[in-house]
């Protein structure tokens, strides 16, 4: 069972939507006690990073994340989900972070608007079992200010050119982080939500495209249909 | 990099998708939005806009239950917008799962809900929809209620206001082209990308490949919207997405 975490910020109904959609069973949590009964746990996010760990710490769940994180259980952080897994921020102020994952997250130098809406083209840094749907020519839905600066590049599993590189996908061992919305970024992100859900199982892609197709959810013809 | 988006657009009244027959292969799913919206993200629509323009409460709550069930099969971003005029009505679009609201008229009589929706849910999902008619060659008028009141408040004064309160985008129509099928107004389009640092939604007469190609380079447009082009069927998003790709315009 996945958990997604409402900590009362952001639309925790489009992942949910999109979990459903792939027949992947997941429940909106709320708190700590309920982190027990699930295998995978989902971090989503929209907003401020200082007032969502406020809310977290509120909520007591910063250690609980912590101790889901060492229990070795795969953990996905998204967008604003992705940046609290690290260690601190520069938004409004600093604020400390969950220190599970190694970097800082800081505003998006430019030269180009801020914050970065659309979508934008995943360079893949590295080989990984989460990441082996991605096809080379792949795109995915942004919104954010900030970006981190990562403090160790071997957690690069795809970055995207906005300026700087901004990792798109992190992953350490059962932590991963994705800074766009793959509940919004329709195959794409499908299909990374996908291999989320059994990662870390290493067969991955053949087992994930044959779940989607042979599903009676309508998996078929999202996948199938030629884009052009 | 960063790509160009591609936005169709249609209207829903009473939960039924308004003069979009063509695309529909039989009278079973004729007018199903959600239907429209899939086909929409099958043809490769980075997002997806759609108005509300039922006039009585049942529609509206119609309304609802369509972006509950599009957000439930559709998996790109999904602005709703037409009528929406307060917190409460912002809140109740979001929760049934669109991405986005549209504000307009509401936002030009009472500004502060720009600021109190973007505060409470996010600037990320405040879109401030502008409706602009040429006062002359380089200014132009707010226009609210489905253009026929002229506010007199310059478009571009008006754009920035709405950034400084926290949209997050603008949908900027061009009263004079919409309809027209003879591109966008780039003045228009341009005057205002260059004014706010936030993402701009161009809008109003696309006819052809070419318009959008015009509106993403001299218009300085993030992203480009059209109904009729694309709902009478003479072109479809992947033809100008092909299109603009080949003229070297950065796509997904």
């Amino acid at each position: 069972m996945i958990g997604i975490l409402d900590y009362g910020v952001g639309n925790l109904f489009s992942v949910k939507k999109a979990f459903d959609y792939l027949g992947e069973p997941s429940v909106v949590i709320q708190s700590a006690s309920e982190f027990d009964a699930l295998d995978r746990l989902l971090i989503p996010g929209v907003g401020a990073f200082g007032d969502a760990m406020e809310l977290l710490h509120d909520r007591d769940l910063v250690t609980a994340i912590r101790a889901f994180a060492a229990s070795n259980r795969p953990l996905l952080g998204i967008c604003l989900g992705m940046q609290l897994l690290f260690d601190a921020s520069s938004e409004h102020g600093d604020h400390a972070g969950l220190g599970l994952l190694p970097g800082r997250v800081e505003r998006i130098p430019g030269p180009y608007k801020i914050p970065q809406v659309g979508w934008n083209q995943l360079q893949p840094a590295r080989r990984h079992a989460l990441t082996l749907s991605l096809e080379g020519e792949d795109y995915a839905y942004f919104v954010h200010s900030y970006y981190v600066r990562v403090a160790d590049d071997s957690i690069l599993l795809a970055t995207a050119e906005y300026g700087v590189d901004v990792p798109a996908i992190v992953a350490q061992n059962n932590i991963v982080g994705m800074q766009f919305h793959p509940e919004k970024s329709s195959n794409t992100g499908l299909k990374l939500l996908k291999q989320f859900a059994v990662f870390p199982d290493q067969s991955g892609v053949a087992r994930d495209e044959k779940t989607i197709t042979t599903s009676a959810r309508g998996g078929v013809e999202r996948v199938h249909f030629a884009r052009d | 990099m960063i790509t160009k988006r591609i936005i169709p657009c249609f209207d829903v009244r009473n939960g039924r998708v308004v003069k979009f027959q063509s695309f529909f292969a039989n009278e079973r799913d004729a007018g199903d939005p959600v239907i429209l919206a899939k086909r929409y993200d099958e043809q490769g629509a980075d997002e997806l806009v759609m108005l509300d323009i039922s006039a009585t409460h049942e529609g509206r709550r119609t309304m609802l239950d369509i972006v509950s069930e599009t957000a439930a099969q559709v998996f790109i971003p999904f602005t709703v917008g037409g009528g929406i005029g307060s917190v409460a009505e912002v809140r109740d679009v979001l929760r049934a799962g669109a991405d986005k609201v549209s504000l307009n008229s509401a936002a030009v009589k009472n500004p502060a809900l720009i600021s109190e929706s973007a505060k409470r849910f996010g600037s990320q999902c405040v879109v401030i929809a502008l409706d602009a008619k040429r006062r002359t060659e380089q200014s132009w008028d707010v226009l609210v209620s489905g253009g026929r009141i002229n506010t007199g408040k310059s478009a571009v004064a008006w754009a920035k206001e709405a950034e400084a309160r926290g949209a997050g985008e603008l949908l900027v129509t061009s009263f004079d082209e919409d309809g027209q099928r003879d591109g966008y107004d780039l003045a228009l389009t341009r005057a205002i990308a260059d004014a706010v640092s936030i993402p701009v939604i161009a809008s109003g007469g696309a006819g052809c490949a070419e318009h959008f190609y015009d509106v993403f380079t001299a218009g300085g447009a993030d992203a480009a919207l059209a109904a009729s082009i694309f709902h009478f069927a003479e072109t479809s998003v992947t033809e100008v997405k092909k299109n603009l790709r080949e003229r070297g315009v950065s796509i997904r």
